[in-house]
């Protein structure tokens, strides 16, 4: 058996998942919409501000999600990018004074080049190599924040403190609510960018790679452009996410990237579902509320409840929230025919 | 008669206003998170995560509070006390400190733990006028009534312990060459900071500086370089494991310096034995706080009613943990200021009451070390003790230092 046989006849790492089960139907979406824009009008300004973390960690969770679910390629280092993100944010708005809504696509575009950069090296490794190699990225991001050369503007270990921006136009709202909505709209125009991506011919491209290179590359698609854009193209959502992040948090330290963040984002990856794009708001959940649920169970032991909900979660649906939508429609179809 | 019946009316009313108005004088006031029956207490401890060694001051201050619920509250008032897990990571800081003050309708957060939470959080809390009581850092930024009126921290700073030392230094041993080690964070470089600012015009005589990070295995190699220096001063700016792991070190390359310890890693049971007691002689430190491990305070009154509390309240917690001590005087500072609040229990007299402590001595303080604080002066522990280790025990020697930032 060859090499090339070899890897042909090898099960692809991640599941292919076909285009048309990346997305929810405009039904269930125009719902999702609705109860995402009307639940912060009854609800106090604590929860609005989790559901603010809520939609960051999920767009963070759906930059990761195009990177493995869309071009198969794994990655334990987007904490990092989160934190390039956040800190760019953060610095030209208490540094420079930029307006805030500024500093995202800034963020972003710096983010997709440090991604697109560190994707070319990373081509030469694939599945746990490069997991490996990322995760190299995330251990190191906290350390490099800390380095007395940059001091002068993230502030050294003592971090930076951000203001957080008022309604504009007099608007009468919260800063906390004002901060949802803004966020909430940057999270929809990224979803649907995404969502379009992926049915694009580079969305395509992504897909025919992560189910088989030697056929991808047979058929023309240039792989090693591709990868990387794909690198690139999470990593530029992961970095708008950070410096929205930034913005809700009000601090920027180092402590806050390290890579916990980036297990968490993966994590909400698997349980939001490989490649199931509204799955990343599911997943985001998960992280934000699930050790909220494991401390309230026992204090000492939140690790191991989480730990065990995290089992139980993977044992039961091992193709996270997904395989429960999957189920949920089968069901409804059956109460249909009926 | 109708002089006499209007003279009488007269007198009725103006006793009923006298009595009116002195019950508004005495007049119950709340605010959010207080109530007839409860105060509500706030905090965030690491209960897992890095840092998690410290979750046993959430504990302590739980078991603290139990008992004084058990013995009657305070002025007739039942402490609830809500603490939750921040993984030391500041995000869920913020996101468990909102919970807090919004879900839980705290009266005030107590005793935050670590620097980078407590700086994502002061602004927040001093925006909605919520007092951030004796957070549990000694960072010095925690000083600053006039920019942070409800942010106050309760342990000796960082940078005023570096200056007792100092102040020893330019007495004892001023043509010393001093080489110092530190950790690479915020309670490392302010260290750093203070002993500058403390050795003054002489900080020349800090003739090598090494940085370590938590995340190095080992830092034999820092040590080596510093012995390299020919510094015979050295200062081990550490947290307990690395300043273990720099005690057995000196010994084992026979290098005999000035050796003085940061007084986060004073501790007997958790540094100094596991280093080996035969390489310890002669170490220095400063404290504030009787160690439990230490058999001449077996006798104290207020170590007794410490260990009294531990057995019947908190039996798991261990009497060498310097954390389990310093939960307890934590606590016993806060209830301290709840009583002096009587029944006016609103945020602005938490605080003015925590800015008016006047010589008070929780049990487990060193002798002759009081809490003082001021509207002017938010800084509630300023005195150390030089001490010096010998057999098995620390001796304290010398006058309480007043490492007082001002002077």
């Amino acid at each position: 058996m060859s090499a090339a046989e070899e890897v042909v006849t090898e099960a692809p790492a991640v599941e292919a998942v076909p285009k048309r089960a990346m997305t929810l139907g405009y039904g269930t979406s125009l719902v999702v919409l609705g109860l995402l824009i009307a639940v912060p009008l009854f609800a106090k300004n604590f929860i609005i501000f989790q559901m603010t973390m809520l939609l960051i960690y999920g767009l963070a969770v759906l930059a990761l999600n195009i990177l493995t679910g869309g071009s198969g390629q794994f990655s334990l280092g987007q904490s990092a990018f989160y934190a390039i993100g956040a800190y760019t944010s953060a610095i030209l708005m208490e540094q420079y004074n930029v307006n805030y809504a500024l500093t995202l696509p800034i963020a972003g575009v710096i983010c997709f080049a440090a991604g697109f950069l560190f994707g070319q090296p990373a081509l030469r490794l694939s599945g746990v190599y490069l997991a490996l190699a990322t995760f190299a990225l995330a251990t190191a991001m906290p350390q490099l924040l800390k380095l007395g050369f940059f001091e002068k503007w993230t502030g050294g270990v003592q971090g930076l403190v951000v203001t957080k921006p008022d309604a504009p136009f007099g608007l009468p709202m919260s800063q906390d609510m004002w901060l949802y909505y803004f966020t909430l709209v940057i999270t929809i125009a990224i979803y649907i960018f995404s969502v379009n991506l992926l049915k694009s011919r580079s969305g395509r491209a992504f897909m025919a790679i992560r189910d088989n290179e030697i056929a991808a590359s047979a058929m023309g698609i240039d792989v090693a452009l591709y990868k990387t854009l794909a690198f690139g193209v999470s990593a530029g959502i992961t970095g708008v996410a950070g410096g929205l992040g930034a913005i809700a948090v009000q601090f920027v330290a180092p402590d806050s990237y390290t890579i916990t963040l980036a297990i968490s984002l993966f994590l909400g990856m698997v349980v939001g579902g490989v490649g199931w794009l509204p799955g990343s708001i599911v997943g985001s959940a998960f992280i934000i509320f699930v050790p909220n649920i494991a401390e309230g169970i026992s204090k000492g032991l939140s690790g191991a409840v989480f730990g065990v909900l995290l089992f139980l979660v993977i044992f039961l649906v091992p193709h996270g929230a997904r395989q429960v939508a999957i189920i949920g429609q089968q069901l409804a179809a059956k109460l249909k025919k009926r | 008669m109708m002089l006499s019946k209007k003279i009488r009316i007269a007198a009725l009313a103006t006793a009923v206003m006298a009595f009116t108005s002195g019950g508004a004088l005495a007049q119950k006031k709340y605010d959010t998170g207080a109530s007839d029956t409860e105060i509500r207490i706030g905090n965030i401890m690491p209960y897992s995560g890095p840092a998690s060694a410290y979750g046993v001051i959430g504990k302590t201050e739980e078991a603290y509070f139990n008992k004084i619920n058990a013995e009657g509250g305070i002025n007739g008032r039942k402490i609830k006390f809500i603490t939750y897990d921040d993984s030391y990571s500041p995000p869920k800081a913020v996101e468990q400190v909102r919970k807090l003050v919004e879900s839980d309708e705290v009266l005030v957060v107590f005793n935050p733990l670590g620097t980078p939470s407590n700086t994502a959080i002061q602004k927040y809390l001093n925006a909605k006028k919520i007092p951030q009581l004796f957070v549990a850092t000694g960072a010095t930024k925690w000083n600053d009534p006039k920019d942070f009126p409800w942010t106050m921290g309760w342990q000796p700073s960082y940078q005023s312990e570096a200056h007792i030392y100092a102040k020893y230094l330019l007495k004892e041993k001023p043509e010393g060459k001093v080489a110092v080690l530190f950790q690479n964070d915020d309670f490392g470089k302010d260290y750093l900071k203070g002993l500058r600012e403390g050795l003054g015009a002489k900080s020349s005589m800090i003739i090598a500086e090494e940085s370590y990070e938590t995340s190095e295995p080992s830092i034999d190699g820092h040590i080596v370089k510093l012995k390299a220096s020919g510094a015979d001063v050295f200062i081990s700016v550490t947290t307990p494991k690395f300043a273990a792991q720099a005690i057995k070190k000196l010994a084992e390359i026979d290098w005999h310096p000035l050796h003085i310890v940061s007084n986060v890693s004073a501790s007997v049971g958790g540094v100094i034995k596991p280093a080996g007691f035969e390489n310890a002689q002669g170490i220095l430190s400063a404290a504030y706080a009787k160690d439990g491990a230490d058999p001449q305070w077996d006798h104290d009154p207020g170590m007794k009613a410490f260990f009294a509390f531990l057995a019947q309240y908190y039996p798991d917690g261990n009497k060498l943990d310097a954390s389990v001590v310093y939960g307890y005087g934590a606590a016993q500072t806060l209830v301290q200021v709840l009583k002096q609040c009587g029944d006016d229990l609103t945020r602005e007299n938490v605080m003015k009451q925590a800015a008016s402590l006047k010589d008070f001595e929780p049990d487990t303080l060193l002798p002759g070390i009081k809490i003082n604080t001021r509207p002017a002066d938010f800084a509630p522990i300023e005195q150390l003790r030089m001490m010096r280790f010998k057999g098995e025990k620390w001796d304290l020697f010398g006058d309480i230092i007043n490492g007082d930032l001002s002077n």
